[in-house]
Protein backbone atom coordinates (compact mmCIF):
# COMPACT_ATOMS: atom_id res chain seq x y z
CA UNK A 1 0.00 0.00 0.00
CA UNK A 2 3.23 2.45 1.03
CA UNK A 3 3.76 1.99 -3.02
CA UNK A 4 0.08 2.79 -3.94
CA UNK A 5 0.49 5.88 -2.00
CA UNK A 6 3.65 7.19 -3.56
CA UNK A 7 2.43 6.70 -6.68
CA UNK A 8 -0.81 8.76 -5.94
CA UNK A 9 1.65 11.61 -4.55
CA UNK A 10 3.58 11.70 -7.61
CA UNK A 11 0.49 11.40 -10.02
CA UNK A 12 -1.39 14.00 -8.32
CA UNK A 13 1.37 16.72 -8.24
CA UNK A 14 2.16 15.66 -11.82
CA UNK A 15 -1.56 16.81 -12.55
CA UNK A 16 -0.39 20.90 -11.38
CA UNK A 17 2.78 20.41 -13.90
CA UNK A 18 0.83 21.97 -16.84
CA UNK A 19 -1.52 24.66 -16.65
CA UNK A 20 -4.43 22.00 -17.74
CA UNK A 21 -5.00 21.24 -14.04
CA UNK A 22 -5.51 25.08 -12.69
CA UNK A 23 -7.62 25.62 -16.38
CA UNK A 24 -9.79 22.26 -15.49
CA UNK A 25 -10.97 23.69 -12.34
CA UNK A 26 -11.82 26.96 -13.27
CA UNK A 27 -13.79 26.31 -16.26
CA UNK A 28 -15.30 23.88 -13.62
CA UNK A 29 -16.00 25.94 -11.44
CA UNK A 30 -17.26 29.09 -13.31
CA UNK A 31 -19.49 26.57 -15.11
CA UNK A 32 -20.85 25.36 -12.05
CA UNK A 33 -21.33 28.78 -10.43
CA UNK A 34 -23.08 30.03 -13.66
CA UNK A 35 -25.57 26.99 -14.48
CA UNK A 36 -26.75 27.09 -10.68
CA UNK A 37 -27.27 30.68 -10.57
CA UNK A 38 -28.34 31.69 -13.68
CA UNK A 39 -29.64 28.82 -15.53
CA UNK A 40 -31.50 27.05 -12.59
CA UNK A 41 -32.43 30.55 -12.13
CA UNK A 42 -31.61 30.01 -8.01
CA UNK A 43 -32.30 33.86 -7.13
CA UNK A 44 -35.56 34.03 -8.94
CA UNK A 45 -36.98 30.71 -6.69
CA UNK A 46 -35.29 32.10 -3.89
CA UNK A 47 -35.26 29.05 -1.96
CA UNK A 48 -31.92 28.54 0.42
CA UNK A 49 -31.52 24.90 -1.03
CA UNK A 50 -28.81 23.17 -3.01
CA UNK A 51 -31.20 20.57 -4.74
CA UNK A 52 -30.51 22.21 -7.92
CA UNK A 53 -26.97 22.28 -7.45
CA UNK A 54 -26.59 18.45 -6.46
CA UNK A 55 -28.59 17.71 -9.38
CA UNK A 56 -26.80 19.71 -11.81
CA UNK A 57 -23.46 18.76 -10.80
CA UNK A 58 -23.81 14.77 -11.51
CA UNK A 59 -24.32 15.77 -15.05
CA UNK A 60 -21.47 18.22 -15.26
CA UNK A 61 -19.07 15.53 -13.82
CA UNK A 62 -20.16 13.30 -16.87
CA UNK A 63 -18.01 15.43 -18.76
CA UNK A 64 -15.21 16.79 -16.47
CA UNK A 65 -14.29 13.28 -14.91
CA UNK A 66 -13.53 11.27 -18.08
CA UNK A 67 -11.55 14.87 -18.81
CA UNK A 68 -8.92 14.02 -15.29
CA UNK A 69 -9.25 10.17 -15.57
CA UNK A 70 -8.41 10.01 -19.46
CA UNK A 71 -4.31 10.47 -19.74
CA UNK A 72 -3.62 8.80 -16.66
CA UNK A 73 -3.00 5.55 -18.40
CA UNK A 74 -3.54 6.33 -21.57
CA UNK A 75 -0.74 8.96 -21.81
CA UNK A 76 2.21 6.53 -19.87
CA UNK A 77 1.62 3.71 -22.91
CA UNK A 78 1.82 6.31 -25.14
CA UNK A 79 5.17 7.48 -24.06
CA UNK A 80 6.42 4.42 -23.41
CA UNK A 81 6.99 5.53 -19.37
CA UNK A 82 4.48 2.37 -18.75
CA UNK A 83 7.36 0.08 -19.39
CA UNK A 84 9.73 1.76 -17.04
CA UNK A 85 6.99 2.01 -14.05
CA UNK A 86 5.95 -1.72 -14.73
CA UNK A 87 8.87 -3.10 -13.86
CA UNK A 88 9.82 -1.55 -10.93
CA UNK A 89 9.12 -3.64 -8.17
CA UNK A 90 5.49 -3.12 -7.59
CA UNK A 91 2.24 -5.09 -7.68
CA UNK A 92 -0.04 -3.98 -10.21
CA UNK A 93 -2.90 -3.17 -7.76
CA UNK A 94 -0.57 -0.35 -6.08
CA UNK A 95 -0.12 0.82 -9.75
CA UNK A 96 -4.01 0.96 -10.39
CA UNK A 97 -4.68 2.13 -6.40
CA UNK A 98 -2.41 5.06 -6.66
CA UNK A 99 -3.36 6.26 -9.42
CA UNK A 100 -6.83 6.56 -8.50
CA UNK A 101 -6.04 7.90 -5.37
CA UNK A 102 -4.34 10.55 -7.16
CA UNK A 103 -7.23 11.42 -9.85
CA UNK A 104 -9.53 11.19 -6.72
CA UNK A 105 -8.13 13.47 -4.90
CA UNK A 106 -8.07 15.83 -7.55
CA UNK A 107 -11.26 15.56 -8.06
CA UNK A 108 -12.13 16.33 -4.61
CA UNK A 109 -10.16 19.30 -4.56
CA UNK A 110 -12.67 20.28 -7.60
CA UNK A 111 -16.03 19.64 -5.58
CA UNK A 112 -14.53 21.37 -2.23
CA UNK A 113 -13.68 24.32 -4.41
CA UNK A 114 -17.50 24.53 -4.66
CA UNK A 115 -17.86 24.99 -1.20
CA UNK A 116 -17.92 28.95 -1.24
CA UNK A 117 -20.83 28.43 -3.45
CA UNK A 118 -22.68 26.25 -0.61
CA UNK A 119 -21.62 28.81 2.05
CA UNK A 120 -23.14 31.51 -0.10
CA UNK A 121 -26.51 30.12 0.16
CA UNK A 122 -26.19 29.51 3.51
CA UNK A 123 -25.31 33.02 4.05
CA UNK A 124 -28.68 33.80 2.46
CA UNK A 125 -30.85 31.57 4.45
CA UNK A 126 -31.33 29.18 6.49
CA UNK A 127 -29.71 26.19 4.42
CA UNK A 128 -29.92 22.42 5.98
CA UNK A 129 -26.00 21.36 6.47
CA UNK A 130 -26.84 18.12 7.30
CA UNK A 131 -28.64 17.35 3.96
CA UNK A 132 -25.85 18.83 2.10
CA UNK A 133 -22.92 17.01 3.67
CA UNK A 134 -24.87 14.12 2.72
CA UNK A 135 -25.47 15.79 -0.74
CA UNK A 136 -21.06 16.14 -1.04
CA UNK A 137 -20.76 12.72 0.47
CA UNK A 138 -22.83 11.39 -2.72
CA UNK A 139 -21.11 13.21 -4.95
CA UNK A 140 -18.25 11.92 -3.97
CA UNK A 141 -19.13 8.42 -4.02
CA UNK A 142 -20.14 9.53 -8.05
CA UNK A 143 -17.44 11.31 -8.92
CA UNK A 144 -15.05 7.91 -7.88
CA UNK A 145 -17.65 5.73 -9.93
CA UNK A 146 -17.20 7.71 -13.20
CA UNK A 147 -13.38 7.93 -12.23
CA UNK A 148 -12.78 4.25 -11.74
CA UNK A 149 -15.07 3.99 -14.75
CA UNK A 150 -12.92 6.36 -16.92
CA UNK A 151 -9.51 4.62 -15.88
CA UNK A 152 -10.02 1.59 -16.77
CA UNK A 153 -11.02 2.91 -20.19
CA UNK A 154 -7.77 4.93 -20.25
CA UNK A 155 -5.80 1.83 -19.35
CA UNK A 156 -7.47 0.36 -22.54
CA UNK A 157 -6.43 2.71 -25.02
CA UNK A 158 -2.96 5.22 -26.43
CA UNK A 159 -5.48 7.78 -27.23
CA UNK A 160 -6.87 10.05 -25.09
CA UNK A 161 -9.29 11.00 -26.70
CA UNK A 162 -10.79 8.00 -27.36
CA UNK A 163 -10.47 7.65 -23.39
CA UNK A 164 -12.37 10.60 -23.27
CA UNK A 165 -15.17 10.13 -24.96
CA UNK A 166 -15.67 5.90 -24.37
CA UNK A 167 -15.32 7.27 -20.57
CA UNK A 168 -18.09 9.80 -21.35
CA UNK A 169 -20.05 7.38 -23.17
CA UNK A 170 -20.09 5.08 -20.95
CA UNK A 171 -20.88 6.77 -18.02
CA UNK A 172 -23.44 8.54 -19.83
CA UNK A 173 -24.95 5.38 -20.53
CA UNK A 174 -25.01 4.06 -16.94
CA UNK A 175 -26.41 7.53 -15.54
CA UNK A 176 -29.49 7.89 -18.00
CA UNK A 177 -29.94 3.87 -17.94
CA UNK A 178 -31.57 5.08 -14.26
CA UNK A 179 -33.79 8.18 -15.20
CA UNK A 180 -37.55 7.55 -15.55
CA UNK A 181 -37.74 8.26 -18.95
CA UNK A 182 -35.63 5.90 -20.04
CA UNK A 183 -36.93 3.06 -17.85
CA UNK A 184 -40.66 3.49 -18.68
CA UNK A 185 -39.65 2.52 -22.52
CA UNK A 186 -38.39 -0.03 -21.74
CA UNK A 187 -39.75 -3.44 -21.11
CA UNK A 188 -41.23 -4.76 -18.01
CA UNK A 189 -38.91 -6.82 -17.07
CA UNK A 190 -35.53 -5.06 -17.83
CA UNK A 191 -36.65 -2.12 -15.11
CA UNK A 192 -35.09 -3.74 -11.73
CA UNK A 193 -32.30 -4.88 -13.40
CA UNK A 194 -31.68 -1.84 -14.63
CA UNK A 195 -32.71 0.46 -12.03
CA UNK A 196 -30.09 -1.85 -9.75
CA UNK A 197 -26.99 -1.09 -12.31
CA UNK A 198 -27.57 2.38 -13.15
CA UNK A 199 -26.05 5.23 -11.89
CA UNK A 200 -29.18 7.36 -12.30
CA UNK A 201 -31.14 5.61 -9.94
CA UNK A 202 -28.97 5.96 -7.30
CA UNK A 203 -28.57 9.82 -7.13
CA UNK A 204 -30.81 9.93 -4.04
CA UNK A 205 -28.22 10.32 -1.99
CA UNK A 206 -27.02 13.18 -3.99
CA UNK A 207 -30.21 15.01 -4.84
CA UNK A 208 -32.01 14.63 -1.88
CA UNK A 209 -29.34 14.73 0.44
CA UNK A 210 -29.90 11.71 1.67
CA UNK A 211 -27.60 8.98 2.63
CA UNK A 212 -29.16 5.70 1.87
CA UNK A 213 -26.69 2.73 2.55
CA UNK A 214 -27.71 0.58 -0.65
CA UNK A 215 -26.42 3.66 -2.64
CA UNK A 216 -23.57 3.70 -0.88
CA UNK A 217 -22.68 -0.30 -1.16
CA UNK A 218 -23.86 0.64 -5.08
CA UNK A 219 -21.26 3.05 -5.79
CA UNK A 220 -18.31 0.96 -3.68
CA UNK A 221 -19.30 -1.72 -5.56
CA UNK A 222 -19.08 -0.21 -9.11
CA UNK A 223 -15.77 1.81 -8.01
CA UNK A 224 -14.60 -1.85 -6.77
CA UNK A 225 -15.83 -3.78 -10.23
CA UNK A 226 -13.80 -1.09 -12.28
CA UNK A 227 -11.32 -0.87 -11.09
CA UNK A 228 -10.63 -4.52 -10.90
CA UNK A 229 -11.37 -4.56 -14.77
CA UNK A 230 -8.53 -1.66 -14.89
CA UNK A 231 -6.64 -4.04 -13.61
CA UNK A 232 -7.24 -6.38 -15.60
CA UNK A 233 -6.71 -4.89 -18.92
CA UNK A 234 -3.06 -3.90 -17.71
CA UNK A 235 -1.90 -7.18 -17.31
CA UNK A 236 -3.70 -8.11 -20.48
CA UNK A 237 -1.86 -5.65 -22.42
CA UNK A 238 1.53 -6.97 -20.54
CA UNK A 239 0.08 -10.96 -21.59
CA UNK A 240 -0.26 -11.94 -18.28
CA UNK B 1 22.34 -14.84 -12.52
CA UNK B 2 20.28 -15.21 -15.79
CA UNK B 3 18.84 -18.64 -16.81
CA UNK B 4 16.44 -18.22 -20.14
CA UNK B 5 14.92 -21.38 -20.90
CA UNK B 6 13.04 -21.77 -24.37
CA UNK B 7 11.05 -18.84 -24.09
CA UNK B 8 8.54 -18.28 -26.74
CA UNK B 9 6.46 -15.76 -27.12
CA UNK B 10 3.69 -14.36 -29.94
CA UNK B 11 2.01 -11.73 -31.12
CA UNK B 12 -0.63 -12.46 -32.71
CA UNK B 13 0.43 -14.29 -35.82
CA UNK B 14 4.06 -13.67 -35.48
CA UNK B 15 6.53 -15.14 -32.98
CA UNK B 16 8.62 -13.10 -31.96
CA UNK B 17 10.60 -15.37 -29.91
CA UNK B 18 11.03 -18.78 -31.40
CA UNK B 19 12.28 -21.45 -27.99
CA UNK B 20 15.14 -19.10 -27.34
CA UNK B 21 17.71 -20.45 -24.61
CA UNK B 22 20.74 -18.86 -22.95
CA UNK B 23 22.50 -18.05 -19.58
CA UNK B 24 24.50 -14.70 -18.30
CA UNK B 25 26.85 -15.58 -15.74
CA UNK B 26 27.67 -12.96 -13.02
CA UNK B 27 29.73 -10.41 -13.82
CA UNK B 28 29.18 -10.99 -17.84
CA UNK B 29 28.41 -8.34 -20.51
CA UNK B 30 26.28 -9.88 -23.19
CA UNK B 31 24.93 -7.97 -26.05
CA UNK B 32 22.60 -9.03 -27.78
CA UNK B 33 22.60 -8.45 -31.31
CA UNK B 34 20.51 -8.52 -34.34
CA UNK B 35 18.67 -6.51 -37.09
CA UNK B 36 15.23 -4.57 -35.77
CA UNK B 37 12.35 -6.78 -35.04
CA UNK B 38 14.59 -9.69 -34.01
CA UNK B 39 13.06 -10.13 -30.97
CA UNK B 40 15.82 -8.49 -28.40
CA UNK B 41 13.50 -5.89 -26.90
CA UNK B 42 10.85 -8.84 -26.58
CA UNK B 43 13.52 -11.01 -24.67
CA UNK B 44 14.47 -7.92 -22.35
CA UNK B 45 10.71 -7.24 -21.62
CA UNK B 46 10.14 -10.90 -20.78
CA UNK B 47 13.60 -10.78 -17.92
CA UNK B 48 12.59 -7.77 -16.83
CA UNK B 49 8.64 -8.88 -16.16
CA UNK B 50 6.92 -6.53 -18.32
CA UNK B 51 5.51 -9.21 -20.25
CA UNK B 52 4.47 -12.57 -19.76
CA UNK B 53 6.19 -15.54 -22.29
CA UNK B 54 4.00 -17.53 -23.67
CA UNK B 55 6.54 -20.84 -23.44
CA UNK B 56 9.28 -21.62 -21.41
CA UNK B 57 10.93 -20.19 -17.65
CA UNK B 58 13.31 -17.38 -17.08
CA UNK B 59 14.61 -17.11 -14.03
CA UNK B 60 16.88 -13.62 -12.41
CA UNK B 61 19.19 -14.54 -9.18
CA UNK B 62 17.30 -17.41 -8.24
CA UNK B 63 13.69 -16.18 -8.87
CA UNK B 64 10.74 -17.19 -11.46
CA UNK B 65 9.49 -14.18 -13.36
CA UNK B 66 6.52 -15.55 -14.13
CA UNK B 67 6.16 -16.56 -10.21
CA UNK B 68 8.29 -14.00 -8.32
CA UNK B 69 7.98 -11.33 -10.62
CA UNK B 70 8.51 -8.13 -7.98
CA UNK B 71 11.36 -9.99 -6.45
CA UNK B 72 13.36 -9.86 -10.15
CA UNK B 73 12.40 -6.65 -10.69
CA UNK B 74 13.94 -5.48 -7.28
CA UNK B 75 17.41 -7.33 -8.57
CA UNK B 76 17.22 -5.48 -12.19
CA UNK B 77 18.12 -1.92 -13.10
CA UNK B 78 16.57 -1.37 -16.73
CA UNK B 79 16.37 1.39 -19.65
CA UNK B 80 14.32 0.45 -22.27
CA UNK B 81 13.97 1.43 -25.62
CA UNK B 82 14.31 5.68 -26.18
CA UNK B 83 15.08 5.74 -22.37
CA UNK B 84 11.24 7.13 -21.61
CA UNK B 85 11.06 9.44 -18.51
CA UNK B 86 8.56 11.39 -16.82
CA UNK B 87 8.49 15.04 -18.87
CA UNK B 88 7.15 17.12 -16.55
CA UNK B 89 9.42 16.26 -13.16
CA UNK B 90 12.73 17.86 -12.42
CA UNK B 91 15.93 15.33 -12.68
CA UNK B 92 15.99 15.27 -8.64
CA UNK B 93 12.29 14.72 -8.23
CA UNK B 94 12.33 11.99 -10.58
CA UNK B 95 15.21 10.19 -9.42
CA UNK B 96 14.06 10.53 -5.81
CA UNK B 97 10.41 9.34 -7.10
CA UNK B 98 12.39 6.36 -8.29
CA UNK B 99 13.86 5.66 -5.44
CA UNK B 100 11.03 5.70 -3.03
CA UNK B 101 9.09 3.40 -4.87
CA UNK B 102 12.09 0.76 -5.06
CA UNK B 103 11.92 0.96 -0.95
CA UNK B 104 15.20 3.35 -0.61
CA UNK B 105 15.15 5.26 2.19
CA UNK B 106 15.62 9.30 2.91
CA UNK B 107 19.13 9.94 3.63
CA UNK B 108 20.61 6.73 1.31
CA UNK B 109 18.72 7.60 -1.35
CA UNK B 110 19.61 11.43 -1.17
CA UNK B 111 23.21 10.07 -1.04
CA UNK B 112 22.10 7.71 -3.76
CA UNK B 113 20.45 10.30 -6.11
CA UNK B 114 23.56 13.00 -5.55
CA UNK B 115 26.18 9.75 -6.74
CA UNK B 116 23.89 8.88 -9.68
CA UNK B 117 23.99 12.28 -10.84
CA UNK B 118 27.72 12.71 -10.57
CA UNK B 119 28.50 8.66 -12.56
CA UNK B 120 26.13 9.91 -15.40
CA UNK B 121 27.16 13.63 -15.65
CA UNK B 122 24.07 15.24 -15.25
CA UNK B 123 25.37 17.95 -12.62
CA UNK B 124 24.86 21.17 -14.71
CA UNK B 125 20.90 19.41 -15.14
CA UNK B 126 20.45 18.31 -12.03
CA UNK B 127 17.97 21.37 -11.26
CA UNK B 128 16.28 21.19 -15.03
CA UNK B 129 12.68 19.94 -15.67
CA UNK B 130 13.42 16.27 -17.93
CA UNK B 131 11.21 17.49 -20.81
CA UNK B 132 13.43 20.65 -21.54
CA UNK B 133 16.32 18.07 -21.56
CA UNK B 134 17.71 17.16 -24.77
CA UNK B 135 17.67 13.54 -25.97
CA UNK B 136 21.33 12.76 -24.81
CA UNK B 137 20.38 13.93 -21.46
CA UNK B 138 17.48 12.24 -21.08
CA UNK B 139 19.46 9.14 -21.73
CA UNK B 140 21.62 9.71 -18.64
CA UNK B 141 18.41 10.09 -17.04
CA UNK B 142 16.83 6.79 -17.75
CA UNK B 143 20.29 5.56 -16.65
CA UNK B 144 20.73 7.08 -13.79
CA UNK B 145 17.20 5.52 -12.99
CA UNK B 146 18.68 1.95 -14.10
CA UNK B 147 21.57 2.48 -11.52
CA UNK B 148 20.27 3.86 -8.54
CA UNK B 149 19.62 1.11 -6.11
CA UNK B 150 22.38 -0.91 -6.83
CA UNK B 151 20.98 -3.66 -8.79
CA UNK B 152 23.04 -6.67 -8.92
CA UNK B 153 21.51 -7.18 -12.81
CA UNK B 154 21.01 -4.54 -15.51
CA UNK B 155 19.17 -4.88 -18.61
CA UNK B 156 20.10 -1.81 -21.25
CA UNK B 157 17.81 -1.49 -24.31
CA UNK B 158 19.78 0.12 -27.27
CA UNK B 159 21.13 2.55 -24.34
CA UNK B 160 22.85 4.72 -27.07
CA UNK B 161 20.39 4.87 -29.69
CA UNK B 162 19.74 8.71 -30.70
CA UNK B 163 22.86 10.04 -28.94
CA UNK B 164 26.24 11.96 -30.91
CA UNK B 165 29.41 10.69 -30.93
CA UNK B 166 30.47 12.16 -27.70
CA UNK B 167 27.80 11.15 -25.70
CA UNK B 168 28.06 7.24 -26.90
CA UNK B 169 32.22 7.05 -25.94
CA UNK B 170 30.38 8.25 -22.71
CA UNK B 171 28.11 5.97 -22.26
CA UNK B 172 29.77 3.26 -23.31
CA UNK B 173 32.54 3.86 -21.11
CA UNK B 174 30.52 3.93 -18.28
CA UNK B 175 28.85 0.79 -19.28
CA UNK B 176 32.31 -0.90 -19.68
CA UNK B 177 33.24 0.23 -15.87
CA UNK B 178 29.80 -0.75 -14.84
CA UNK B 179 30.21 -4.17 -16.40
CA UNK B 180 33.34 -4.93 -13.83
CA UNK B 181 30.53 -5.32 -11.41
CA UNK B 182 27.44 -6.26 -12.67
CA UNK B 183 26.21 -8.40 -14.90
CA UNK B 184 24.78 -6.43 -17.71
CA UNK B 185 22.47 -7.50 -21.02
CA UNK B 186 22.58 -4.81 -23.85
CA UNK B 187 20.78 -4.64 -26.99
CA UNK B 188 21.89 -2.95 -29.79
CA UNK B 189 22.22 -2.89 -33.29
CA UNK B 190 25.57 -1.32 -33.47
CA UNK B 191 28.81 -3.07 -33.99
CA UNK B 192 31.46 -1.66 -32.52
CA UNK B 193 29.47 -1.14 -29.75
CA UNK B 194 29.35 -4.56 -29.23
CA UNK B 195 33.04 -5.16 -29.50
CA UNK B 196 34.06 -2.58 -27.44
CA UNK B 197 31.69 -3.16 -24.46
CA UNK B 198 30.65 -6.56 -24.48
CA UNK B 199 32.65 -10.29 -23.31
CA UNK B 200 29.76 -11.91 -25.08
CA UNK B 201 27.95 -11.57 -27.84
CA UNK B 202 24.28 -13.55 -28.79
CA UNK B 203 23.09 -12.95 -32.71
CA UNK B 204 19.30 -13.12 -33.11
CA UNK B 205 17.23 -12.81 -35.69
CA UNK B 206 13.45 -13.60 -35.68
CA UNK B 207 13.04 -14.60 -32.84
CA UNK B 208 16.13 -17.43 -33.21
CA UNK B 209 19.87 -17.03 -31.51
CA UNK B 210 21.99 -17.62 -34.64
CA UNK B 211 25.11 -17.80 -32.98
CA UNK B 212 26.69 -16.76 -29.80
CA UNK B 213 29.97 -16.74 -28.56
CA UNK B 214 33.00 -14.21 -27.80
CA UNK B 215 33.47 -11.51 -30.75
CA UNK B 216 36.36 -12.89 -31.24
CA UNK B 217 34.69 -16.47 -31.54
CA UNK B 218 32.21 -15.53 -33.32
CA UNK B 219 34.60 -13.58 -35.75
CA UNK B 220 37.11 -17.29 -35.93
CA UNK B 221 34.20 -19.51 -36.39
CA UNK B 222 32.74 -17.66 -39.52
CA UNK B 223 36.38 -17.40 -41.00
CA UNK B 224 36.12 -20.13 -43.59
CA UNK B 225 37.69 -19.64 -46.18
CA UNK B 226 39.79 -16.00 -45.52
CA UNK B 227 41.01 -14.24 -48.74
CA UNK B 228 44.95 -12.78 -49.07
CA UNK B 229 45.07 -9.35 -51.26
CA UNK B 230 48.60 -9.18 -52.75
CA UNK B 231 49.20 -6.61 -55.36
CA UNK B 232 52.82 -7.30 -57.36
CA UNK B 233 54.50 -4.91 -59.49
CA UNK B 234 56.21 -6.58 -62.16
CA UNK B 235 55.22 -7.83 -65.84
CA UNK B 236 51.44 -9.78 -65.43
CA UNK B 237 52.44 -11.98 -68.43
CA UNK B 238 55.58 -13.85 -65.70
CA UNK B 239 53.70 -13.66 -62.46
CA UNK B 240 50.77 -15.38 -62.97
CA UNK B 241 52.24 -19.08 -64.02
CA UNK B 242 54.64 -18.56 -60.95
CA UNK B 243 51.85 -17.76 -58.67
CA UNK B 244 49.49 -21.15 -60.11
CA UNK B 245 52.60 -23.25 -60.35
CA UNK B 246 53.96 -22.23 -56.40
CA UNK B 247 50.63 -24.77 -55.04
CA UNK B 248 50.25 -21.58 -52.27
CA UNK B 249 46.86 -20.67 -53.54
CA UNK B 250 44.07 -23.17 -53.95
CA UNK B 251 42.42 -19.95 -55.85
CA UNK B 252 43.44 -17.43 -57.55
CA UNK B 253 41.36 -15.06 -59.03
CA UNK B 254 42.35 -11.62 -60.59
CA UNK B 255 40.91 -8.41 -59.91
CA UNK B 256 43.31 -5.62 -61.39
CA UNK B 257 45.64 -5.94 -64.39
CA UNK B 258 47.79 -2.77 -65.16
CA UNK B 259 50.95 -2.84 -67.66
CA UNK B 260 53.06 -2.65 -64.83
CA UNK B 261 51.64 -4.26 -61.81
CA UNK B 262 48.63 -6.94 -60.87
CA UNK B 263 46.03 -7.71 -57.82
CA UNK B 264 45.07 -10.98 -57.17
CA UNK B 265 42.74 -12.09 -54.05
CA UNK B 266 44.05 -15.39 -52.85
CA UNK B 267 41.80 -18.11 -51.51
CA UNK B 268 44.83 -18.78 -49.18
CA UNK B 269 45.52 -22.84 -47.66
CA UNK B 270 48.10 -23.51 -45.04
CA UNK B 271 49.06 -21.61 -41.94
CA UNK B 272 50.69 -18.35 -43.20
CA UNK B 273 50.36 -17.91 -46.73
CA UNK B 274 51.50 -14.34 -46.42
CA UNK B 275 54.73 -15.58 -45.11
CA UNK B 276 55.05 -17.95 -48.22
CA UNK B 277 54.20 -15.14 -50.76
CA UNK B 278 56.67 -12.86 -49.21
CA UNK B 279 59.38 -15.70 -49.70
CA UNK B 280 58.11 -16.62 -53.21
CA UNK B 281 58.26 -12.69 -53.99
CA UNK B 282 61.84 -12.43 -52.85
CA UNK B 283 62.73 -15.00 -55.14
CA UNK B 284 61.42 -14.27 -58.29
CA UNK B 285 62.60 -10.40 -57.02
CA UNK B 286 58.83 -9.14 -57.28
CA UNK B 287 58.20 -5.89 -55.23
CA UNK B 288 55.29 -6.26 -53.24
CA UNK B 289 53.15 -3.17 -52.62
CA UNK B 290 50.05 -4.83 -50.92
CA UNK B 291 49.96 -8.22 -48.64
CA UNK B 292 46.78 -7.62 -46.58
CA UNK B 293 44.50 -10.33 -45.24
CA UNK B 294 40.87 -10.10 -45.04
CA UNK B 295 39.47 -9.76 -41.50
CA UNK B 296 36.34 -11.22 -41.44
CA UNK B 297 34.39 -8.45 -38.73
CA UNK B 298 31.39 -8.89 -36.63
CA UNK B 299 29.95 -7.31 -39.53
CA UNK B 300 30.48 -9.94 -42.15
CA UNK B 301 29.40 -12.62 -39.30
CA UNK B 302 26.31 -10.58 -38.89
CA UNK B 303 25.33 -10.03 -42.23
CA UNK B 304 26.08 -13.45 -43.28
CA UNK B 305 24.43 -15.31 -40.04
CA UNK B 306 21.24 -12.69 -41.07
CA UNK B 307 20.68 -12.30 -44.49
CA UNK B 308 20.96 -15.62 -45.20
CA UNK B 309 19.25 -17.07 -42.09
CA UNK B 310 16.20 -14.87 -44.03
CA UNK B 311 16.52 -16.63 -47.17
CA UNK B 312 16.57 -20.07 -45.65
CA UNK B 313 13.63 -19.34 -43.51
Amino acid sequence: MRNAWIIAGKEFRSYFSSTIAYVFLVVFLVFTALLFFELQKFFVIGQATLRDFFGLVPILLLFFVPAISMRMWAEERKLGTLETLMTLPVKDWEVVVGKFLASFLFLLLGIALTLPLAIIVGALGPLDWGTTFCGYLGLALLGATYLSIGLWISSTTENQIVAFIGAAVLCTILFLAGVDLILTSLPRWLVPFMKGLSVGSHLDSVQRGVIDSRDIIYYLSMIGFFLFLNARAVEDRMGK
Amino acid sequence: MIEVNRLTKRFGATVALNGVSFEVARGEVLGLLGPNGAGKTTAMRVITCYIAADEGTTTVAGFDTATQSVDVRRAIGYLPESAPVYQDMGVVEYLRFMGRVRGMDDPHLAQRTDEMIETCGLARMAHRVIGTLSKGYRQRVGLAQSLLHDPQVLILDEPTSGLDPNQIVEIRSLIKHIGEEKTVILSTHILPEVESTCSRVLIINEGVIVASGTPGELASQSAGEQHVYVTIKGDPARIEPVLRDSGLASGLRLIAARPDRVRYAITASGEEPEAALFALAVRNDWVLTELHREEVSLEQVFTRLTTRESINA
